[in-house]
């Protein structure tokens, strides 16, 4: 798998480190009991197939934070944009 | 046909004319009283206890492939019992205890082979949590013993014991521990599931969950409806899928984790070892060759294929613990994909849907689960209520803030 960085080129995804989905909003913050929004948030996924946005680090390059849109179910990267 | 020593040497004089096929290939019947969804080591060994301890009436197993096809057939055959959590470790030595008695229970040589299961530390913060992992096993009955540097040595001798990074100190062992033939588990407990009238039906995929009033009523397959009272759901790696079709949502992603096969050796490796300065475990074969894996790959996929860093990561891994096996040429990769939850722990639990019970989440280790799993969600679907030692695996447990995270890296199911 390579991921074609905005700033460097097409580079081996040894140096990117994957964090989690871009498709989600961080709740707002809100009291200090736990809400399903909060609980949902953190905890629950769809999960599903085919392709999803996903925040991605250019660890070992120019570290920057990419918006990458992957097939989960082939590995194909289809889109690389900057957030 | 019952097998046993008698029956080998009678099959041998006769040339093997008489062996007659392990189970029966079943077509689907209209409907039936429990349908568990899943033909690997869940879904197989659940239909098993399910017929051999419970009176539920009539069991299938539906699978979307071949039997076996899943999981159950690409891990690397590892079974121990050596959690250190409260909700953990009874579930394990019951599945440990089940594994001691299997062969003889389901009438099939599964080739468990008690042969030790060794986790290596480096360093003495490391060796402090091992003991403190080693005692509480002991507590709860399960056998661990701590050996230092010159005690491991005796017993193997060709780790390298003075890497500059990492030099090996001693180890945590679990005895017991061991490998088993993990196709013969998929064959066995089907086998014996059939025998006790379990229809498995291959080739059958679950394309959407009919309910009428939030009641599960039966599926729809490629096979056409089938009626369903009650369905358990037993898909590891793609149980996200199924809770899409039934309506909501869990606490898991799915990732790929590789193992790895090199090219048969003389008898090389007579136990288990981990790596504990990195993510590396391997044993031998009884073919030969060297069966080892590391981490998942760390990103979401429904590839059951992996990439090229994790499998360099592995060989460094495998390399810096012992550096004997740097000239063994791999043979085969694959990959599996695993229901990676937000703690490292499974689920056995009911669902938001009356009557759709979910058997999910083993992340990458569920294989030595595979008799606990099938005999706690057994229990579970013929009770409606947890068994005692798979209580701790509730859905609920997220956002009741009961976690059982071995690791402690919290939700980041890519770091579990």
């Amino acid at each position: 798998m390579r991921i074609p960085c905005p700033h460097c080129g097409a580079r081996g995804v040894e140096e990117f480190l994957y964090t989690q989905d871009a498709g989600v909003t961080r709740p707002k913050d809100g009291g200090a009991e736990p809400t399903k929004e909060w609980t949902d948030y953190v905890y629950m996924r769809d999960n599903l197939k085919g392709p999803r946005k996903e925040y991605w680090y250019h660890n070992a390059g120019c570290h920057a934070w990419l918006v990458v849109t992957r097939d989960v179910s082939t590995h194909e990267i289809l889109k690389v944009e900057l957030p | 046909m019952r097998y046993s020593a008698v029956s080998v040497i009678r099959e041998a004089l006769r040339g093997h004319k008489g062996w007659k096929p392990a189970w029966r290939k079943a077509t689907p019947a209209p409907g039936y009283d429990v349908v568990i969804i899943g033909g690997g080591g869940g879904g197989l060994s659940t239909a098993y206890y399910l017929a051999k301890n419970h009176n539920v009436g009539r069991i299938a197993v539906l699978e979307k492939g071949w039997l076996g096809n899943g999981n159950i057939g690409r891990n690397t055959t590892i079974i121990r019992s050596n959690y250190g959590l409260p909700g953990n470790t009874p579930f394990y030595e019951l599945s440990m205890k089940l594994w001691e008695g299997l062969e003889q229970d389901i009438n099939y040589n599964a080739m468990v082979s008690q042969r030790g299961v060794f986790n290596i530390y480096h360093s003495d913060p490391q060796r402090d949590a091992y003991a403190r992992r080693g005692n509480t096993m002991r507590l709860h009955g399960v056998d661990a013993e701590l050996l230092d540097r010159e005690q491991l040595k005796r017993e193997i001798p060709f780790l390298n014991y003075d890497n500059a990074r990492f030099p090996v100190q001693g180890a945590l062992v679990q005895r017991r521990g061991g490998t088993v033939r993990h196709d013969a588990v998929a064959w066995g407990y089907a086998r014996a599931a059939s025998d006790r009238g379990v229809d498995i039906i291959e080739n059958c995929e679950v394309t959407g969950i009919i309910q009428e009033n939030g009641v599960v009523t039966g599926v729809e397959t490629t096979r056409g409806r089938i009626g369903a009272k009650k369905l358990g759901v037993a898909v590891a790696g793609s149980s996200s899928l199924l809770a899409n079709m039934a309506g909501f949502r869990l606490p898991i992603e799915s990732h790929a984790l590789q193992a790895f096969v090199s090219e048969g050796l003389k008898p090389l490796i007579d136990n288990v070892i981990t790596f504990g300065a990195g993510h590396f475990y391997i044993s031998q074969s009884d073919k030969g060759g060297l069966v080892f894996g590391g981490d998942i790959d760390g990103y979401n996929s429904y590839a059951a294929r992996g990439n090229l860093p994790v499998v360099e990561d592995v060989c460094e891994g495998g390399v810096a613990l012992m550096p004997m096996i740097g000239r063994a040429r791999l043979l085969r990769t694959w990959g599996g994909i695993m229901d990676m939850t937000m703690d490292g722990s499974p689920i056995i639990d009911f669902s938001p849907v009356k009557n759709l019970f979910i058997n999910a989440g083993w992340c990458y280790g569920g294989f030595k689960a595979v008799p606990a799993m099938g005999y706690c969600f057994a229990h579970l679907i013929a009770n409606e209520a947890p068994h005692k030692v798979a209580a701790a695996y509730r859905l609920d447990r997220f956002a009741e803030g009961k976690l059982i995270d071995e690791k402690g890296v919290g939700a980041q199911p890519n770091l579990h």
